[in-house]
């Protein structure tokens, strides 16, 4: 019993393990892999990203100078960011927030 | 539905494939006379993903993503057995401190699936405040699987010929704080499943498998662990296990309080595990690439954390491979578990079915067809 109590009073007085989450952000973990960002000036439009892709979520235009990269179809592998010759990807370190609806995100130079 | 034999009056009643208790489907057919079970009819089927023919179709490089996918709690084992098919294939050498980073994260997902498992079970036999602790620490486990591999639960660092991500140090150190802190929070849990009157009293005399059986129905991992037989892969000496230093755990009363203590018993094993490993990591080159084309055919077993786990490839020398069979431990469970049924009441079933730890999303490999019905 007095085991017990000492439990209840420390319960009643320490902060819950949770997070508040839509009202709190969640903390940030070093080294997560979370959302990419193309840098068209560095890309040469090589397509390896593209090939790489194990879910085809990038979509090279090399005509067009354009890279179409799906958000929901992608499983933030990084393997295009490992993959990239010119460092022409950055890999940031928070993923992408939820969305209404289901778009691409265009990169363009 | 009821039926009448030998003056009793049989009852038949489905438990799942939707069920409270049950985390994925899989549906049990039972036939019970007023409370004591007679008979259990297994149906699965409900999830059945087609993966081993993706696998066919896909590049084998990319396989390794889809391979993560059967099963989300294995799925850095999954990736892992994977890449050592396509490495036997290809005839690939993988670096020493590859293989340790393996045994590393491989551990490090052993001990977040014991910890989940533990938190369902206490759930499933009304523990609800124990569930909460457990997944309370586990997430401890989790914020080290993002630090070290990238994400809290799919790692995706597999590479065919060794890993994609290098620790540092730093992150060695932190590792070894962080297991720190983890086993000082987890021992009064650990105390509390060998010690606790009601867990005993819901858990001790049920579910029991014998020996005999256990090896017959060729059970695997904790199942077969808590019926006294020390099957372990691990002891097969895959990757760096080989090199460390440990006992398969096993218990000798073979119901479902000796499968619970195999499994809390082995988080601490893990932790040990991962504590030589890390100790005993060298330094060097983390991948070693091969140009060759996977040709010939390979086996692979792993332990996972429910048990064996078994791939079977075979390569052409094109960029496809043939044939990929994966066998996941849920399946040679399920025999077993039918077994353990038989014979108990109604409101044993629950701790009896988790008590094999049910994966059915990766157990629905294959498909069954009744040749009557069809």
């Amino acid at each position: 019993m007095p085991k017990l109590l000492g439990t209840i009073i420390r319960n009643l007085f320490s902060k819950p393990a949770t997070v508040n989450y839509p009202f709190e952000a969640s903390p940030l973990v070093e080294g997560t892999r979370g959302s990419i960002s193309f840098n068209m000036d560095r890309c040469d439009q090589c397509q390896d990203c593209e090939r790489v892709c194990p879910s085809a979520a990038i979509k090279v235009y090399p005509d067009d100078k354009k890279i179409e990269w799906d958000q929901f179809k992608c499983i933030y592998c990084h393997l295009c960011v490992e993959t990239c010759m010119h460092k022409a990807i950055t890999a940031l370190d928070h993923v992408q927030s939820p969305d209404y609806k289901k778009s691409v995100t265009v990169f363009e130079s | 539905m009821s039926k009448q034999t030998k003056g009793n009056k049989l009852t038949v009643f489905p438990y799942g494939p939707q069920h409270p208790v049950l985390p994925e489907p899989i549906q049990l057919k039972f036939v019970v006379d007023e409370e004591k079970i007679v008979d259990v009819l297994p149906n699965i089927g409900y999830v059945h993903r087609g993966i081993e023919r993706a696998i066919e179709l896909n590049d084998y490089r990319r396989n390794i993503y889809i391979c993560e996918r059967i099963c989300g709690i294995c799925n850095f084992m999954h990736g892992m057995a994977y890449t050592e098919t396509i490495e036997k294939l290809t005839d690939t050498v993988v670096p020493v401190r590859a293989s340790y980073l393996r045994t590393i994260w491989a551990e490090l997902a052993r001990l977040q699936s014991h910890m989940l498992w533990l938190g369902l079970f206490a759930e499933s036999i009304g523990f609800e405040s124990l569930f909460m602790q457990i997944w309370k620490i586990r997430e401890i486990v989790l914020d080290l699987n993002e630090r070290t591999g990238g994400h809290r639960i799919h790692l995706s660092t597999n590479r065919i010929g060794g890993v994609g991500k290098d620790m540092d140090a730093n992150l060695i150190s932190t590792y070894f704080k962080q297991l720190d802190k983890l086993q000082k929070n987890y021992d009064p849990i650990a105390n509390l499943f060998h010690k606790d009157a009601a867990f005993k009293e819901k858990t001790q005399n049920i579910g029991i498998l014998p020996k005999k059986i256990a090896n017959h129905l060729g059970a695997v991992g904790p199942v077969i662990r808590g019926s006294g037989i020390p099957q372990d892969m691990r002891t097969t000496g895959y990757e760096a296990y080989g090199e460390l230093d440990f006992k398969p755990i096993t218990y000798d009363s073979e119901d479902v309080y000796a499968r619970a203590l195999v499994r809390v018993d082995e988080t601490y094993q893990s932790m040990e595990i991962m504590r030589q490993a890390l100790k005993q990591m060298p330094d060097g080159p983390i991948l070693n690439k091969n140009e060759k084309f996977p040709e010939g055919t390979a086996i692979v077993r792993v332990e996972q954390p429910r048990g064996e786990c078994f791939y079977y490839g075979i390569g052409n020398g094109t960029i496809h491979l043939e044939r990929c069979k994966i066998r996941t431990p849920t399946m040679p469970n399920i025999p077993p578990l039918l077994h353990m049924l038989v014979g108990y009441e109604v409101a044993d079933i629950n701790p009896i079915v988790h008590s094999i730890d049910p994966c059915i999303s990766c157990t629905e490999r294959i498909t069954y067809v009744n040749k009557e019905d069809a």
